[in-house]
Protein backbone atom coordinates (compact mmCIF):
# COMPACT_ATOMS: atom_id res chain seq x y z
CA UNK A 1 0.00 0.00 0.00
CA UNK A 2 2.78 2.06 0.92
CA UNK A 3 3.79 1.27 -3.11
CA UNK A 4 0.22 2.60 -3.65
CA UNK A 5 0.86 6.04 -2.17
CA UNK A 6 4.02 6.80 -4.13
CA UNK A 7 2.75 5.97 -7.28
CA UNK A 8 -0.30 8.35 -6.78
CA UNK A 9 2.17 11.20 -5.83
CA UNK A 10 4.01 10.59 -8.82
CA UNK A 11 1.31 10.65 -11.09
CA UNK A 12 -0.30 13.48 -9.58
CA UNK A 13 3.29 15.16 -9.75
CA UNK A 14 2.84 14.13 -13.79
CA UNK A 15 -0.71 15.48 -14.19
CA UNK A 16 0.30 18.97 -12.47
CA UNK A 17 3.38 19.77 -14.57
CA UNK A 18 1.33 18.79 -17.78
CA UNK A 19 -0.91 21.19 -16.75
CA UNK A 20 1.49 23.70 -15.66
CA UNK A 21 2.94 23.21 -19.42
CA UNK A 22 0.01 23.86 -20.82
CA UNK A 23 -0.67 27.13 -18.78
CA UNK A 24 2.41 28.63 -18.91
CA UNK A 25 1.90 27.93 -22.83
CA UNK A 26 -1.08 29.27 -23.15
CA UNK A 27 -0.03 32.82 -20.76
CA UNK A 28 3.04 32.95 -22.92
CA UNK A 29 0.51 33.01 -26.10
CA UNK A 30 1.95 29.46 -27.76
CA UNK A 31 -1.22 27.20 -29.21
CA UNK A 32 1.07 25.19 -30.45
CA UNK A 33 2.67 23.91 -27.50
CA UNK A 34 -0.85 24.48 -25.88
CA UNK A 35 -1.66 21.71 -28.18
CA UNK A 36 0.99 19.79 -27.55
CA UNK A 37 -0.07 18.92 -24.20
CA UNK A 38 -3.53 18.20 -25.70
CA UNK A 39 -1.25 15.74 -27.50
CA UNK A 40 -0.02 13.94 -24.58
CA UNK A 41 -3.28 14.28 -22.62
CA UNK A 42 -4.91 12.45 -24.96
CA UNK A 43 -2.05 9.63 -25.69
CA UNK A 44 -1.81 8.99 -22.48
CA UNK A 45 -5.38 8.38 -21.76
CA UNK A 46 -5.21 6.17 -24.79
CA UNK A 47 -2.64 4.18 -22.54
CA UNK A 48 -4.12 4.12 -19.65
CA UNK A 49 -6.49 2.32 -21.16
CA UNK A 50 -4.10 0.20 -22.64
CA UNK A 51 -2.67 0.03 -19.21
CA UNK A 52 -6.08 -1.53 -17.53
CA UNK A 53 -5.64 -4.76 -19.69
CA UNK A 54 -2.05 -5.19 -20.23
CA UNK A 55 -0.47 -3.86 -16.79
CA UNK A 56 -3.02 -4.14 -14.16
CA UNK A 57 -4.60 -7.47 -16.10
CA UNK A 58 -1.93 -9.03 -17.84
CA UNK A 59 -3.69 -9.07 -21.18
CA UNK A 60 -1.29 -8.13 -23.86
CA UNK A 61 -2.70 -6.41 -26.12
CA UNK A 62 -1.20 -5.93 -29.80
CA UNK A 63 -4.73 -4.49 -31.15
CA UNK A 64 -5.59 -1.28 -28.99
CA UNK A 65 -4.78 0.85 -32.03
CA UNK A 66 -8.76 -1.04 -33.37
CA UNK A 67 -10.50 0.97 -30.27
CA UNK A 68 -8.44 4.28 -30.87
CA UNK A 69 -9.38 4.02 -34.07
CA UNK A 70 -12.83 3.05 -34.06
CA UNK A 71 -12.84 5.88 -31.21
CA UNK A 72 -11.67 8.45 -33.64
CA UNK A 73 -14.07 7.00 -36.79
CA UNK A 74 -17.14 7.33 -34.39
CA UNK A 75 -16.15 11.05 -33.75
CA UNK A 76 -15.57 11.21 -37.78
CA UNK A 77 -18.67 9.56 -38.70
CA UNK A 78 -20.77 11.12 -36.81
CA UNK A 79 -19.75 14.71 -37.56
CA UNK A 80 -19.68 13.91 -41.17
CA UNK A 81 -23.16 12.89 -41.14
CA UNK A 82 -24.13 15.69 -39.21
CA UNK A 83 -22.62 18.42 -41.74
CA UNK A 84 -23.94 16.79 -44.50
CA UNK A 85 -27.66 16.07 -42.78
CA UNK A 86 -27.66 12.59 -43.90
CA UNK A 87 -28.76 10.49 -41.16
CA UNK A 88 -26.35 7.80 -39.74
CA UNK A 89 -29.63 5.21 -40.07
CA UNK A 90 -33.38 6.00 -40.74
CA UNK A 91 -34.53 2.18 -39.66
CA UNK A 92 -35.49 1.32 -37.18
CA UNK A 93 -35.43 4.56 -35.70
CA UNK A 94 -34.06 7.54 -37.17
CA UNK A 95 -30.30 8.09 -36.09
CA UNK A 96 -29.06 11.15 -37.09
CA UNK A 97 -25.37 12.43 -37.13
CA UNK A 98 -24.38 14.57 -34.55
CA UNK A 99 -21.55 17.20 -33.48
CA UNK A 100 -22.45 17.33 -29.56
CA UNK A 101 -19.17 16.18 -27.94
CA UNK A 102 -20.73 14.30 -25.15
CA UNK A 103 -22.79 12.21 -27.56
CA UNK A 104 -19.74 11.34 -29.58
CA UNK A 105 -17.82 10.05 -26.73
CA UNK A 106 -20.62 7.78 -25.58
CA UNK A 107 -20.97 6.60 -29.07
CA UNK A 108 -16.96 5.92 -28.86
CA UNK A 109 -17.00 4.68 -25.80
CA UNK A 110 -20.05 2.35 -26.69
CA UNK A 111 -17.89 1.17 -30.04
CA UNK A 112 -14.89 0.38 -28.61
CA UNK A 113 -16.47 -1.20 -25.26
CA UNK A 114 -18.24 -3.44 -27.65
CA UNK A 115 -15.62 -4.35 -30.31
CA UNK A 116 -13.45 -5.24 -26.96
CA UNK A 117 -16.51 -7.29 -25.95
CA UNK A 118 -16.15 -9.08 -28.98
CA UNK A 119 -12.40 -9.49 -29.69
CA UNK A 120 -12.04 -10.19 -25.85
CA UNK A 121 -14.53 -12.79 -26.08
CA UNK A 122 -12.72 -14.53 -29.24
CA UNK A 123 -9.18 -14.34 -28.13
CA UNK A 124 -9.58 -14.15 -24.11
CA UNK A 125 -9.38 -17.77 -23.69
CA UNK A 126 -6.24 -17.63 -25.37
CA UNK A 127 -3.05 -16.01 -24.10
CA UNK A 128 1.13 -15.74 -23.94
CA UNK A 129 2.06 -15.03 -28.10
CA UNK A 130 -0.78 -16.43 -29.39
CA UNK A 131 -3.29 -13.71 -27.83
CA UNK A 132 -1.05 -10.74 -28.99
CA UNK A 133 -1.22 -12.21 -32.11
CA UNK A 134 -5.09 -12.74 -32.33
CA UNK A 135 -5.41 -8.99 -30.99
CA UNK A 136 -2.94 -7.79 -33.54
CA UNK A 137 -5.25 -9.66 -36.38
CA UNK A 138 -8.47 -8.34 -35.41
CA UNK A 139 -7.06 -4.93 -35.38
CA UNK A 140 -5.25 -5.67 -38.74
CA UNK A 141 -9.11 -6.48 -40.18
CA UNK A 142 -10.56 -3.21 -38.92
CA UNK A 143 -7.21 -1.04 -40.65
CA UNK A 144 -8.03 -2.86 -44.10
CA UNK A 145 -11.84 -2.29 -43.53
CA UNK A 146 -11.27 0.73 -43.29
CA UNK A 147 -8.89 1.52 -45.81
CA UNK A 148 -11.18 -0.63 -48.79
CA UNK A 149 -14.51 0.89 -47.77
CA UNK A 150 -15.03 4.23 -49.39
CA UNK A 151 -17.60 5.42 -47.65
CA UNK A 152 -15.93 7.42 -45.37
CA UNK A 153 -12.75 8.34 -47.13
CA UNK A 154 -11.10 4.82 -47.62
CA UNK A 155 -7.16 5.46 -47.56
CA UNK A 156 -7.67 9.00 -47.72
CA UNK A 157 -9.34 9.31 -44.10
CA UNK A 158 -12.30 11.54 -43.17
CA UNK A 159 -11.72 15.24 -42.13
CA UNK A 160 -13.90 16.67 -39.70
CA UNK A 161 -13.90 19.92 -41.02
CA UNK A 162 -16.32 21.21 -37.98
CA UNK A 163 -14.67 20.40 -34.61
CA UNK A 164 -17.51 18.53 -32.30
CA UNK A 165 -18.74 21.12 -29.35
CA UNK A 166 -19.96 21.29 -26.12
CA UNK A 167 -22.46 23.51 -24.81
CA UNK A 168 -20.95 26.47 -23.11
CA UNK A 169 -17.44 25.83 -23.87
CA UNK A 170 -15.25 27.11 -26.78
CA UNK A 171 -13.74 24.17 -28.37
CA UNK A 172 -11.68 26.02 -30.27
CA UNK A 173 -9.52 28.14 -27.99
CA UNK A 174 -6.44 25.57 -27.32
CA UNK A 175 -6.38 26.03 -23.80
CA UNK A 176 -9.82 24.78 -23.23
CA UNK A 177 -9.60 22.00 -25.31
CA UNK A 178 -6.86 20.45 -23.43
CA UNK A 179 -8.36 21.06 -20.62
CA UNK A 180 -11.27 19.03 -21.49
CA UNK A 181 -8.30 16.46 -22.85
CA UNK A 182 -7.12 17.00 -19.14
CA UNK A 183 -10.24 16.24 -17.54
CA UNK A 184 -10.65 13.06 -19.31
CA UNK A 185 -7.09 11.69 -18.88
CA UNK A 186 -7.60 12.63 -14.98
CA UNK A 187 -10.82 10.91 -14.56
CA UNK A 188 -9.53 8.11 -16.34
CA UNK A 189 -6.65 7.61 -14.22
CA UNK A 190 -8.85 8.02 -11.03
CA UNK A 191 -11.13 5.88 -12.18
CA UNK A 192 -8.37 3.35 -12.31
CA UNK A 193 -6.86 3.95 -9.04
CA UNK A 194 -10.34 3.36 -7.39
CA UNK A 195 -11.30 0.06 -9.60
CA UNK A 196 -7.86 -1.05 -8.95
CA UNK A 197 -8.51 -0.58 -5.09
CA UNK A 198 -12.14 -2.27 -5.22
CA UNK A 199 -12.97 -6.00 -5.57
CA UNK A 200 -12.70 -5.96 -9.45
CA UNK A 201 -9.20 -5.36 -8.92
CA UNK A 202 -8.40 -7.44 -6.55
CA UNK A 203 -9.68 -10.38 -8.67
CA UNK A 204 -8.18 -8.78 -11.79
CA UNK A 205 -4.73 -8.80 -9.92
CA UNK A 206 -5.33 -12.36 -9.06
CA UNK A 207 -6.48 -13.67 -12.58
CA UNK A 208 -3.18 -12.23 -13.76
CA UNK A 209 -1.01 -13.33 -10.74
CA UNK A 210 -2.78 -16.89 -10.11
CA UNK A 211 -5.64 -18.09 -12.32
CA UNK A 212 -5.94 -21.08 -9.94
CA UNK A 213 -6.15 -19.38 -7.01
CA UNK A 214 -8.66 -17.00 -7.73
CA UNK A 215 -10.94 -19.76 -9.42
CA UNK A 216 -10.56 -21.72 -6.75
CA UNK A 217 -11.96 -19.03 -4.37
CA UNK A 218 -15.09 -19.43 -6.17
CA UNK A 219 -14.22 -16.78 -9.02
CA UNK A 220 -14.12 -16.93 -12.56
CA UNK A 221 -11.57 -15.61 -13.80
CA UNK A 222 -12.27 -15.08 -17.66
CA UNK A 223 -15.79 -12.15 -17.13
CA UNK A 224 -13.47 -10.63 -15.17
CA UNK A 225 -10.71 -9.97 -17.48
CA UNK A 226 -13.68 -9.53 -20.43
CA UNK A 227 -14.83 -6.71 -18.45
CA UNK A 228 -11.32 -4.97 -17.65
CA UNK A 229 -10.65 -5.47 -21.30
CA UNK A 230 -13.90 -3.84 -22.13
CA UNK A 231 -13.20 -0.81 -20.17
CA UNK A 232 -9.43 -0.79 -21.29
CA UNK A 233 -11.29 -0.49 -25.18
CA UNK A 234 -14.10 1.48 -24.08
CA UNK A 235 -11.78 4.31 -22.32
CA UNK A 236 -9.01 4.05 -25.72
CA UNK A 237 -11.90 4.67 -27.64
CA UNK A 238 -12.80 7.45 -26.06
CA UNK A 239 -9.15 8.63 -26.35
CA UNK A 240 -9.48 8.01 -30.13
CA UNK A 241 -12.29 10.19 -30.37
CA UNK A 242 -10.63 13.15 -28.25
CA UNK A 243 -8.13 12.78 -30.95
CA UNK A 244 -10.17 13.26 -33.97
CA UNK A 245 -11.06 16.37 -32.95
CA UNK A 246 -7.93 17.55 -32.18
CA UNK A 247 -6.73 16.63 -35.58
CA UNK A 248 -9.70 17.81 -37.14
CA UNK A 249 -9.19 14.37 -39.13
CA UNK A 250 -9.40 10.79 -38.61
CA UNK A 251 -7.78 7.89 -41.25
CA UNK A 252 -6.85 4.06 -41.18
CA UNK A 253 -3.09 5.60 -39.91
CA UNK A 254 -5.29 5.71 -36.37
CA UNK A 255 -6.09 1.79 -36.65
CA UNK A 256 -2.77 0.82 -38.04
CA UNK A 257 -0.71 -1.41 -36.16
CA UNK A 258 2.04 1.28 -35.49
CA UNK A 259 -0.57 3.07 -33.55
CA UNK A 260 -1.13 -0.10 -31.00
CA UNK A 261 2.86 -0.77 -30.95
CA UNK A 262 2.67 3.76 -30.09
CA UNK A 263 0.46 2.62 -27.22
CA UNK A 264 2.11 -0.47 -26.31
CA UNK A 265 5.61 1.77 -25.70
CA UNK A 266 4.13 4.33 -23.63
CA UNK A 267 2.48 1.96 -21.32
CA UNK A 268 6.27 0.07 -21.07
CA UNK A 269 8.40 2.77 -21.08
CA UNK A 270 6.35 4.66 -18.52
CA UNK A 271 6.07 1.49 -16.42
CA UNK A 272 3.63 -1.66 -16.88
CA UNK A 273 0.67 -1.50 -14.14
CA UNK A 274 2.04 1.81 -13.42
CA UNK A 275 -0.97 4.43 -12.42
CA UNK A 276 0.41 7.65 -14.10
CA UNK A 277 3.07 5.00 -16.43
CA UNK A 278 0.76 6.20 -19.37
CA UNK A 279 1.53 9.67 -18.72
CA UNK A 280 4.97 9.22 -18.56
CA UNK A 281 5.64 7.27 -21.55
CA UNK A 282 3.40 9.19 -23.84
CA UNK A 283 4.95 12.48 -22.37
CA UNK A 284 8.50 11.35 -23.16
CA UNK A 285 7.47 10.33 -26.78
CA UNK A 286 6.14 13.54 -27.72
CA UNK A 287 8.45 15.39 -26.52
CA UNK A 288 11.68 13.04 -27.88
CA UNK A 289 8.78 13.82 -31.11
CA UNK A 290 9.07 17.44 -31.01
CA UNK A 291 12.52 18.48 -30.18
CA UNK A 292 14.51 15.50 -31.43
CA UNK A 293 11.98 15.13 -34.68
CA UNK A 294 12.93 18.78 -36.05
CA UNK A 295 16.97 17.97 -35.56
CA UNK A 296 16.89 13.99 -37.11
CA UNK A 297 14.43 11.58 -38.66
CA UNK A 298 16.31 9.12 -36.68
CA UNK A 299 14.23 10.27 -33.35
CA UNK A 300 12.29 6.99 -33.29
CA UNK A 301 15.67 5.10 -32.64
CA UNK A 302 16.73 7.83 -29.94
CA UNK A 303 12.91 6.24 -28.56
CA UNK A 304 13.87 3.13 -29.52
CA UNK A 305 17.23 3.05 -27.14
CA UNK A 306 15.15 4.71 -24.52
CA UNK A 307 12.41 1.87 -24.07
CA UNK A 308 15.09 -0.22 -23.96
CA UNK A 309 16.82 1.36 -21.65
CA UNK A 310 14.33 1.32 -19.01
CA UNK A 311 12.77 -2.38 -20.11
CA UNK A 312 16.89 -3.20 -18.81
CA UNK A 313 17.55 -0.82 -16.38
CA UNK A 314 14.52 0.21 -14.53
CA UNK A 315 12.06 -2.69 -13.98
CA UNK A 316 9.20 0.03 -12.67
CA UNK A 317 9.80 2.08 -16.12
CA UNK A 318 9.93 6.09 -16.14
CA UNK A 319 7.06 5.73 -13.31
CA UNK A 320 9.33 3.27 -11.05
CA UNK A 321 11.90 5.87 -11.68
CA UNK A 322 9.79 8.60 -9.73
CA UNK A 323 8.17 7.04 -7.50
CA UNK A 324 11.18 5.33 -5.98
CA UNK A 325 10.95 1.93 -5.94
CA UNK A 326 9.27 -1.25 -7.87
CA UNK A 327 5.69 -1.82 -7.23
CA UNK A 328 5.08 -5.15 -6.00
CA UNK A 329 2.83 -7.12 -7.72
CA UNK B 1 -27.61 -41.92 6.54
CA UNK B 2 -26.39 -38.49 6.21
CA UNK B 3 -25.38 -37.64 2.37
CA UNK B 4 -21.79 -37.69 2.21
CA UNK B 5 -20.09 -33.99 1.77
CA UNK B 6 -18.04 -35.15 -1.00
CA UNK B 7 -19.03 -38.84 -3.47
CA UNK B 8 -17.03 -39.56 -6.27
CA UNK B 9 -17.97 -42.41 -8.43
CA UNK B 10 -16.64 -44.47 -10.91
CA UNK B 11 -14.29 -42.18 -12.25
CA UNK B 12 -12.15 -42.99 -14.94
CA UNK B 13 -9.17 -40.53 -16.83
CA UNK B 14 -6.91 -41.40 -19.31
CA UNK B 15 -3.84 -39.81 -20.96
CA UNK B 16 -3.46 -40.97 -24.32
CA UNK B 17 -3.07 -44.66 -23.30
CA UNK B 18 -1.75 -43.46 -19.56
CA UNK B 19 -5.10 -45.05 -17.38
CA UNK B 20 -4.61 -42.31 -14.65
CA UNK B 21 -7.83 -43.04 -12.88
CA UNK B 22 -9.78 -46.28 -13.50
CA UNK B 23 -13.28 -46.25 -11.98
CA UNK B 24 -12.40 -44.85 -8.72
CA UNK B 25 -15.07 -44.63 -5.95
CA UNK B 26 -14.87 -42.74 -2.67
CA UNK B 27 -16.66 -40.90 -0.33
CA UNK B 28 -15.67 -38.16 2.18
CA UNK B 29 -18.24 -37.58 5.49
CA UNK B 30 -18.44 -35.27 7.96
CA UNK B 31 -16.18 -34.45 10.83
CA UNK B 32 -13.54 -36.89 8.77
CA UNK B 33 -10.59 -36.66 7.36
CA UNK B 34 -9.98 -39.27 4.68
CA UNK B 35 -6.54 -39.98 2.96
CA UNK B 36 -5.68 -40.70 -0.05
CA UNK B 37 -2.40 -42.60 -0.49
CA UNK B 38 -0.19 -44.26 -3.02
CA UNK B 39 3.14 -44.27 -4.60
CA UNK B 40 4.25 -41.48 -6.84
CA UNK B 41 2.51 -41.55 -10.69
CA UNK B 42 -0.20 -43.43 -8.59
CA UNK B 43 -3.11 -40.74 -9.75
CA UNK B 44 -3.63 -39.12 -6.58
CA UNK B 45 -3.18 -35.14 -8.23
CA UNK B 46 -5.24 -36.30 -11.16
CA UNK B 47 -8.39 -37.44 -9.13
CA UNK B 48 -8.06 -34.74 -6.90
CA UNK B 49 -7.93 -32.53 -10.08
CA UNK B 50 -10.93 -33.74 -11.65
CA UNK B 51 -12.94 -33.66 -8.62
CA UNK B 52 -11.89 -29.70 -8.38
CA UNK B 53 -13.12 -29.29 -12.18
CA UNK B 54 -9.86 -28.75 -13.73
CA UNK B 55 -9.91 -32.03 -15.28
CA UNK B 56 -12.40 -33.83 -17.15
CA UNK B 57 -13.22 -37.05 -16.47
CA UNK B 58 -13.67 -39.73 -19.03
CA UNK B 59 -16.84 -41.79 -17.22
CA UNK B 60 -17.70 -41.24 -13.63
CA UNK B 61 -19.12 -38.81 -10.93
CA UNK B 62 -18.60 -36.15 -8.83
CA UNK B 63 -21.37 -35.23 -6.63
CA UNK B 64 -21.07 -32.10 -3.70
CA UNK B 65 -23.20 -33.07 -0.90
CA UNK B 66 -25.29 -34.62 -3.15
CA UNK B 67 -25.31 -32.73 -5.84
CA UNK B 68 -24.08 -33.70 -9.21
CA UNK B 69 -21.20 -31.18 -10.12
CA UNK B 70 -19.23 -33.23 -12.77
CA UNK B 71 -19.84 -30.44 -15.58
CA UNK B 72 -19.05 -27.62 -13.74
CA UNK B 73 -16.42 -25.26 -13.34
CA UNK B 74 -13.56 -25.31 -10.61
CA UNK B 75 -15.37 -21.73 -9.32
CA UNK B 76 -18.64 -23.48 -9.53
CA UNK B 77 -17.83 -25.82 -7.37
CA UNK B 78 -15.64 -23.66 -5.08
CA UNK B 79 -18.97 -21.56 -4.92
CA UNK B 80 -20.93 -24.58 -4.17
CA UNK B 81 -18.27 -25.12 -1.02
CA UNK B 82 -15.10 -27.09 -2.27
CA UNK B 83 -12.35 -26.00 -1.06
CA UNK B 84 -8.65 -26.93 -1.96
CA UNK B 85 -5.02 -26.22 -1.98
CA UNK B 86 -2.75 -27.54 -4.64
CA UNK B 87 0.39 -29.54 -4.99
CA UNK B 88 2.59 -26.79 -6.02
CA UNK B 89 1.47 -23.34 -4.73
CA UNK B 90 -0.69 -21.15 -6.12
CA UNK B 91 -0.31 -18.10 -4.31
CA UNK B 92 0.16 -14.64 -5.22
CA UNK B 93 3.89 -14.12 -3.62
CA UNK B 94 3.66 -10.29 -4.31
CA UNK B 95 0.75 -9.82 -2.51
CA UNK B 96 0.44 -9.95 1.55
CA UNK B 97 -0.74 -12.76 3.47
CA UNK B 98 -3.83 -11.22 4.11
CA UNK B 99 -4.36 -9.86 0.28
CA UNK B 100 -3.85 -13.31 -0.73
CA UNK B 101 -6.84 -14.90 2.33
CA UNK B 102 -8.89 -11.44 1.21
CA UNK B 103 -9.20 -13.13 -2.39
CA UNK B 104 -10.32 -16.48 -0.98
CA UNK B 105 -13.61 -15.13 0.68
CA UNK B 106 -14.56 -13.25 -2.04
CA UNK B 107 -16.89 -15.21 -3.57
CA UNK B 108 -18.35 -16.08 -0.37
CA UNK B 109 -18.71 -12.38 0.80
CA UNK B 110 -20.33 -11.66 -2.73
CA UNK B 111 -17.93 -11.69 -5.80
CA UNK B 112 -15.91 -9.23 -7.78
CA UNK B 113 -18.19 -7.17 -9.34
CA UNK B 114 -17.39 -4.28 -6.71
CA UNK B 115 -15.97 -1.66 -8.66
CA UNK B 116 -16.17 1.51 -5.80
CA UNK B 117 -15.64 0.35 -2.22
CA UNK B 118 -11.92 -0.48 -1.45
CA UNK B 119 -11.11 -3.63 -0.20
CA UNK B 120 -9.47 -2.94 2.93
CA UNK B 121 -12.96 -1.69 3.98
CA UNK B 122 -14.81 -4.59 3.10
CA UNK B 123 -15.46 -6.05 6.03
CA UNK B 124 -16.65 -9.39 5.52
CA UNK B 125 -13.42 -9.68 3.28
CA UNK B 126 -11.17 -8.84 6.15
CA UNK B 127 -12.88 -10.35 8.91
CA UNK B 128 -12.74 -13.75 6.76
CA UNK B 129 -9.38 -13.27 6.29
CA UNK B 130 -8.51 -12.22 9.55
CA UNK B 131 -10.40 -15.65 11.03
CA UNK B 132 -8.76 -17.93 8.37
CA UNK B 133 -5.29 -16.47 8.91
CA UNK B 134 -5.66 -16.78 12.71
CA UNK B 135 -6.92 -20.12 12.61
CA UNK B 136 -3.62 -21.52 10.41
CA UNK B 137 -0.99 -19.08 13.14
CA UNK B 138 -0.40 -17.02 10.58
CA UNK B 139 -2.56 -13.50 12.02
CA UNK B 140 1.02 -11.59 12.95
CA UNK B 141 2.09 -12.30 9.29
CA UNK B 142 -1.15 -10.74 7.70
CA UNK B 143 0.93 -7.83 6.04
CA UNK B 144 4.03 -9.73 4.64
CA UNK B 145 4.07 -10.73 0.97
CA UNK B 146 3.55 -13.98 0.95
CA UNK B 147 6.72 -13.96 -1.00
CA UNK B 148 8.46 -13.01 2.20
CA UNK B 149 6.95 -16.07 4.32
CA UNK B 150 8.15 -19.35 5.27
CA UNK B 151 8.04 -22.68 3.14
CA UNK B 152 5.43 -23.97 6.15
CA UNK B 153 4.01 -20.48 6.32
CA UNK B 154 3.17 -20.67 2.61
CA UNK B 155 1.56 -24.09 2.89
CA UNK B 156 -0.23 -22.64 5.73
CA UNK B 157 -1.22 -19.78 3.75
CA UNK B 158 -2.13 -21.73 1.39
CA UNK B 159 -4.79 -23.52 3.51
CA UNK B 160 -6.19 -20.32 4.82
CA UNK B 161 -7.10 -19.13 1.47
CA UNK B 162 -9.05 -22.49 1.45
CA UNK B 163 -10.48 -21.44 4.90
CA UNK B 164 -11.08 -18.28 3.83
CA UNK B 165 -14.40 -19.56 1.47
CA UNK B 166 -16.17 -21.22 4.24
CA UNK B 167 -15.87 -24.76 2.32
CA UNK B 168 -17.72 -27.65 3.23
CA UNK B 169 -15.69 -30.36 1.94
CA UNK B 170 -11.40 -29.56 0.92
CA UNK B 171 -9.47 -30.97 -0.77
CA UNK B 172 -5.60 -31.04 0.06
CA UNK B 173 -3.09 -31.98 -2.01
CA UNK B 174 0.47 -32.74 0.08
CA UNK B 175 0.17 -30.41 2.73
CA UNK B 176 3.00 -31.25 3.95
CA UNK B 177 5.53 -31.75 1.11
CA UNK B 178 8.62 -30.43 1.96
CA UNK B 179 8.28 -29.33 5.42
CA UNK B 180 10.82 -29.72 7.90
CA UNK B 181 9.48 -32.09 11.47
CA UNK B 182 8.00 -28.98 12.89
CA UNK B 183 6.20 -27.77 10.41
CA UNK B 184 4.90 -31.02 9.69
CA UNK B 185 3.88 -31.36 13.10
CA UNK B 186 2.35 -27.97 13.07
CA UNK B 187 0.29 -28.86 10.05
CA UNK B 188 -0.54 -31.91 11.30
CA UNK B 189 -2.25 -30.51 14.66
CA UNK B 190 -3.60 -27.72 12.50
CA UNK B 191 -5.36 -30.23 9.81
CA UNK B 192 -6.10 -32.50 13.43
CA UNK B 193 -8.82 -30.25 14.78
CA UNK B 194 -9.89 -28.97 11.32
CA UNK B 195 -11.54 -31.83 11.25
CA UNK B 196 -14.15 -31.07 13.17
CA UNK B 197 -14.77 -27.57 11.04
CA UNK B 198 -14.90 -29.20 7.48
CA UNK B 199 -13.97 -33.05 6.25
CA UNK B 200 -10.58 -33.23 4.40
CA UNK B 201 -9.37 -35.38 2.31
CA UNK B 202 -6.10 -35.54 2.00
CA UNK B 203 -3.38 -36.15 -0.18
CA UNK B 204 -0.26 -37.35 1.79
CA UNK B 205 3.19 -39.10 1.48
CA UNK B 206 4.01 -38.24 5.26
CA UNK B 207 2.82 -41.95 6.42
CA UNK B 208 3.03 -40.69 10.27
CA UNK B 209 0.74 -37.64 9.30
CA UNK B 210 -1.42 -40.21 7.48
CA UNK B 211 -2.09 -42.69 10.25
CA UNK B 212 -1.82 -40.26 13.21
CA UNK B 213 -4.71 -38.17 10.91
CA UNK B 214 -6.76 -40.42 8.90
CA UNK B 215 -10.00 -41.85 9.98
CA UNK B 216 -9.62 -43.75 7.00
CA UNK B 217 -7.49 -44.38 3.91
CA UNK B 218 -8.16 -45.32 0.18
CA UNK B 219 -4.70 -46.43 -1.43
CA UNK B 220 -4.04 -45.87 -5.11
CA UNK B 221 -1.75 -47.91 -6.98
CA UNK B 222 -1.74 -47.21 -11.05
CA UNK B 223 -4.99 -45.58 -10.69
CA UNK B 224 -6.88 -48.02 -9.67
CA UNK B 225 -8.01 -48.13 -5.36
CA UNK B 226 -6.39 -51.37 -4.28
CA UNK B 227 -7.43 -50.66 -0.88
CA UNK B 228 -9.71 -48.84 1.77
CA UNK B 229 -10.49 -49.11 4.95
CA UNK B 230 -9.49 -48.05 8.42
CA UNK B 231 -5.66 -47.18 9.17
CA UNK B 232 -5.61 -50.74 11.22
CA UNK B 233 -6.63 -52.59 8.22
CA UNK B 234 -4.89 -50.57 5.77
CA UNK B 235 -1.14 -51.45 7.49
CA UNK B 236 -1.99 -54.58 7.38
CA UNK B 237 -3.04 -55.31 4.22
CA UNK B 238 -0.58 -57.48 2.00
CA UNK B 239 -1.48 -55.81 -1.30
CA UNK B 240 -0.55 -52.30 -0.06
CA UNK B 241 2.24 -53.82 1.86
CA UNK B 242 3.75 -54.83 -1.87
CA UNK B 243 3.25 -51.99 -3.87
CA UNK B 244 3.98 -49.48 -1.50
CA UNK B 245 4.11 -49.20 2.45
CA UNK B 246 6.82 -52.27 1.50
CA UNK B 247 8.72 -49.96 -0.37
CA UNK B 248 10.89 -50.04 3.10
CA UNK B 249 9.26 -46.93 4.14
CA UNK B 250 10.24 -44.52 2.06
CA UNK B 251 7.76 -44.24 -0.28
CA UNK B 252 8.50 -41.44 -1.93
CA UNK B 253 11.15 -39.09 -1.24
CA UNK B 254 9.77 -35.97 -3.18
CA UNK B 255 6.87 -35.77 -6.42
CA UNK B 256 6.55 -31.85 -6.20
N1 LIG C 1 -1.83 -33.67 -18.09
C1 LIG C 1 -1.28 -34.91 -18.16
N2 LIG C 1 -0.98 -35.45 -19.35
C2 LIG C 1 -0.43 -36.67 -19.44
N3 LIG C 1 -0.16 -37.45 -18.38
C3 LIG C 1 -0.44 -36.96 -17.16
C4 LIG C 1 -1.01 -35.67 -16.98
N4 LIG C 1 -1.18 -35.45 -15.65
C5 LIG C 1 -0.74 -36.56 -15.03
N5 LIG C 1 -0.30 -37.47 -15.93
C6 LIG C 1 0.20 -38.80 -15.63
O1 LIG C 1 -0.80 -39.46 -14.90
C7 LIG C 1 -0.21 -40.24 -13.87
C8 LIG C 1 -0.76 -39.82 -12.54
O2 LIG C 1 -0.22 -38.56 -12.20
P1 LIG C 1 -0.57 -37.80 -10.85
O3 LIG C 1 -2.04 -37.78 -10.72
O4 LIG C 1 0.13 -36.51 -10.84
O5 LIG C 1 0.06 -38.77 -9.76
P2 LIG C 1 0.30 -38.55 -8.22
O6 LIG C 1 -0.26 -37.24 -7.82
O7 LIG C 1 -0.37 -39.70 -7.57
O8 LIG C 1 1.78 -38.60 -8.03
C9 LIG C 1 1.28 -40.07 -13.98
O9 LIG C 1 1.82 -41.15 -14.72
C10 LIG C 1 1.44 -38.78 -14.73
O10 LIG C 1 2.62 -38.78 -15.47
MG1 LIG D 1 0.58 -35.53 -6.98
Amino acid sequence: MAEDARDTRATLALLAALAAAAAGAHALGEPFYVNMAARVAILAMAAAGLNLALGFGGMVSFGHAAFFGLGGYAAGVAAWHAANQIPLASWPVLVPGTDRMIVVWAAAAATGGLAALLIGALSLRTSGVQFIMITLAFAQMFYYFAISWPAYGGEDGLPIYLRNGIEGLDVYDPFTFFAICFVWLAATLAGTARIMRARFGAALTMARLSEARLASAGVDPFPVRLTAFALSGAVTAVAGALNADLNGFVGPSALSWKMSGELMAFVILGGVGRLGGPVAGAAAFVLLEHFLGAATERWVLVFGALLLGVTLFARGGLLGLLAGRARHG
Amino acid sequence: MAEAALRVEGLSKAFGGLVASDRVSLDLRAGEIHALIGPNGAGKSTLIGQIAGWIRPDAGRVLLAGRDVTRLSPARRARLGLGRTFQVSTLALPLSARRNAMIGALARAGGAWGFVRPLMRERALTEAADAALARVGLAARADTPAAELSHGERRRLELACALAGAPRALLLDEPLAGMGPEGAAQMTELLDALRREVPILLVEHDMDAVFRLADRITVLAMGRVIAHGPPAAIRADAAVRATYLGQDDQPEAADV
